[in-house]
């Protein structure tokens, strides 16, 4: 075998120009798949990096009605029958060996009643939150503090913003200290937090933007105990918990409702929590993705066909071309096996280093692509060995023919032609 | 007794005709005997050749090698005792041309599963047994015609065969480099390589120990006095 290799590569050495243009069909073919693997993969890896987010491994169980987040505006909107996250139904979630952290919050997305100094502000998004909030859905201190145990226990009214909010209010002023009027009551600016890992959009053009913005001004978040003081009820809270690994972000989350539901005392209720499924979302949209990519994989495919065609051909030219050089194995002692294989391997070296060429080929091609038009990519190194696996298969189905073709040849009259 | 043909008839058969070239042929070849098959062209030598060198299979006859029955052997068979049992030497030397004189001597190894140190061993030491022990590198477009038949010569010799065949192997060489061929080929029958030698010129066939004449498919032992009235017609013309 390792003779055959050997032989096989100084036939393509002596037939450079040759092999090259018969190879060029497997280039193509290979090169183009692999770019659109590539794309395909870095269109994956933006989805699930844009909508499960980089290592946060965060889940929101949300109230929600008909499939929709339920929002609560005002008091009247507050469904009947959901209580306040109890410590031990807390705890029952805490429990469950596939969650690892968890928060509940309330929120609200607030039109009016925020006022700094004499400006009316809207569009701002309030969350009562407690003292995991921050470190759950990781967010750090960028300047000022986070809450401490007595901002909760004595009501305090003092309020932490994230970037966004601080720009919006505060016009690049530093607003730690300053004070902000909500619903009447004056809260302090104590801190700025932003977040370390996450959802975190990836906006890379004007569409992403419109895609991601949700219209909000920035966050301000409130100790949850201060919460009822400025909106004067209880309200029902949204949880968040962080699955200890992506895997586990489905599984956990519909658990995570499953306990919440159980809680619901007003069996009727069309509001009920339930866990968003990012992982099923990415799943749906790459699925999305990988049905009209794959087509192009087939056209592609059509390619091979094509660059297999030019490998039979030349092969049988080679046979004969050398039909004086089988004739005189033959002669030899050479068993028609041995006369297959080498031949077999002569096309499967052939079409295979065209695979590696094509890999190359593929990976320049979706660099270009990324550098030209900014679509993700991203190289897939299985793809690319199944690539190779796939030319050397290639080359021996459309090199079966010629090879059989020659270890056929009669000796005597093999040894006859010149 | 390293070849033993009996009674051998070949035919080649058409859908239309059936046409004769071999017509009862006996040959008996004892180890260490050079002998020469002579005959003009079209008088069945090569089809004799084809069937002593286990490439073409007789329509009538028996053939044994070093006492084994081959003609009851399959394809796979065949290759087998054509790999182990002989060499062969052609006209044309049948170089490989890309592939240096070192290699392709070491070729019937190759086949015979040989591994490649022992390969490269064998291969210098019967080019070096020709007389090519300095050209062993160099690719037949760099050789001679004589030293393309030795290289040719020294691949039949490596897997050590019971029998050389040689099919008109200097059918390609001026006079010169035949005589230097044919003193090799007595060298080698010296050593007690036994060789079965065809060819179509009186010259050459007078260099073996015994002679055969084939014409019309009729092989016949040449006598002394054959031999005698060559001689005295002027010899060998080398």
């Amino acid at each position: 075998m390792i003779e055959n290799i050997r032989l096989a590569f100084q036939g393509i050495w002596s037939h450079k120009m040759r092999s090259f243009l018969t190879m060029l069909g497997i280039i193509i073919g290979i090169g183009s798949i692999i770019a659109i693997v590539s794309t395909i993969q870095g269109t994956n890896n933006a989805l699930r990096d844009q909508l499960v987010g980089s290592g946060n491994n965060t889940v929101n169980v949300n109230l929600s009605q008909g499939g929709e987040a339920y929002q609560v505006y005002d008091a009247s909107s507050i469904p009947q029958g959901i209580p306040v996250i109890s410590e031990d139904t807390r705890q029952r979630i805490l429990a469950l060996d596939d969650v690892e952290k968890m928060t509940s919050y309330t929120t609200r997305f607030v039109s009016d009643g925020v006022y700094y100094r004499d400006k009316a502000l809207s569009e701002f998004n309030i969350y009562g939150v407690d003292m995991d909030y921050f470190d759950t859905l990781s967010y750090a201190i960028k300047s000022g503090r986070e809450f401490l145990q007595e901002d909760f226990d004595a009501f305090h009214r003092v309020i932490v913003v994230d970037q966004t909010a601080s720009d919006n209010l505060f016009q690049g002023a530093n607003p730690l200290g300053r004070t902000v009027e909500i619903n009447g009551q004056p809260f302090t600016v104590i801190g700025i937090v932003y977040q370390t890992a996450g959802y975190e959009p990836n906006i890379e053009n004007l569409d992403d933007y419109y895609t991601y913005d949700d219209g909000s001004n920035g966050i301000f978040f409130m100790p949850k105990t201060t919460w009822p003081i400025v909106f004067q009820y209880d309200e029902p809270e949204n949880v968040v918990i962080k699955a200890t690994s992506t895997d586990e972000m489905t599984r956990a989350g519909q658990r995570t409702a499953n306990i919440l539901n159980e809680t619901i005392t007003n069996k009727t209720s069309t509001v009920t929590y339930s866990a968003e499924d990012l992982l099923g979302i990415v799943k749906q949209q790459q699925e999305l993705a990988n049905a009209s990519n794959l087509q192009l994989v087939w056209i592609a495919g059509i390619s091979l066909l094509v660059g297999g065609i030019g490998v039979m051909n030349i092969m049988i030219v080679s046979v004969t071309e050398r039909t004086n050089e089988i004739g005189l194995k033959k002669a030899i002692g050479a068993r028609k096996s041995a006369i297959l294989w080498q031949f077999l391997t002569e096309a499967a070296v052939l079409t295979s280093l065209g695979g590696v060429l094509g890999v190359a080929a593929g990976i320049a091609m979706s660099q270009l692509i990324h550098r030209f038009t900014g679509i993700l990519v991203g190289i897939n190194w299985p793809a690319a060995l199944i690539a190779v696996l796939f030319s050397m298969i290639i080359g021996i189905v459309f090199g079966l023919l010629p090879s059989v073709q020659a270890s056929n040849l009669d000796p005597i009259e093999a040894l006859r032609r010149e | 007794m390293v070849l033993k043909l009996d009674h051998i008839d070949k035919s080649y058969i058409t859908p239309k005709l059936v046409v004769p070239v071999l017509h009862d042929v006996s040959l008996h070849v004892e180890e260490g005997e050079y002998v020469a098959i002579m005959g003009p062209s079209g008088s069945g030598k090569s089809t004799l050749m084809n069937i002593i060198g286990c490439l073409d299979r007789p329509t009538r006859g028996t053939y044994e090698l070093n006492g084994e029955n081959v003609l009851n052997k399959n394809d796979r068979d065949m290759a087998s005792i054509r790999l182990n049992n002989l060499g062969f030497v052609f006209q044309n030397f049948q170089l490989l041309s890309r592939q240096s004189a070192l290699d392709n001597v070491a070729l019937p190894l190759v086949y015979a599963g040989v591994r490649k140190r022992e390969r490269i061993r064998r291969a210098k030491e019967a080019l070096t047994r020709v007389g090519l022990e300095a050209r062993m590198s160099f690719t037949p477009a760099q050789l001679s015609g004589g030293q393309k038949q030795r290289v040719a010569i020294a691949r039949a010799l490596v897997n050590n065969p019971r029998l050389l065949l040689a099919d008109e192997p200097t059918g390609a060489l001026d006079s010169r480099s035949s005589k230097a061929l044919m003193q090799l080929f007595d060298e080698l029958n010296d050593e007690g390589v036994t060789i079965v030698m065809i060819t179509h010129a009186p010259e050459i066939a007078s260099y073996a120990k015994r002679v055969c004449n084939i014409f019309d498919g009729v092989l016949t032992e040449r006598t002394d006095s054959d031999r005698t009235k060559i001689e005295a017609a002027g010899g060998i013309g080398l």
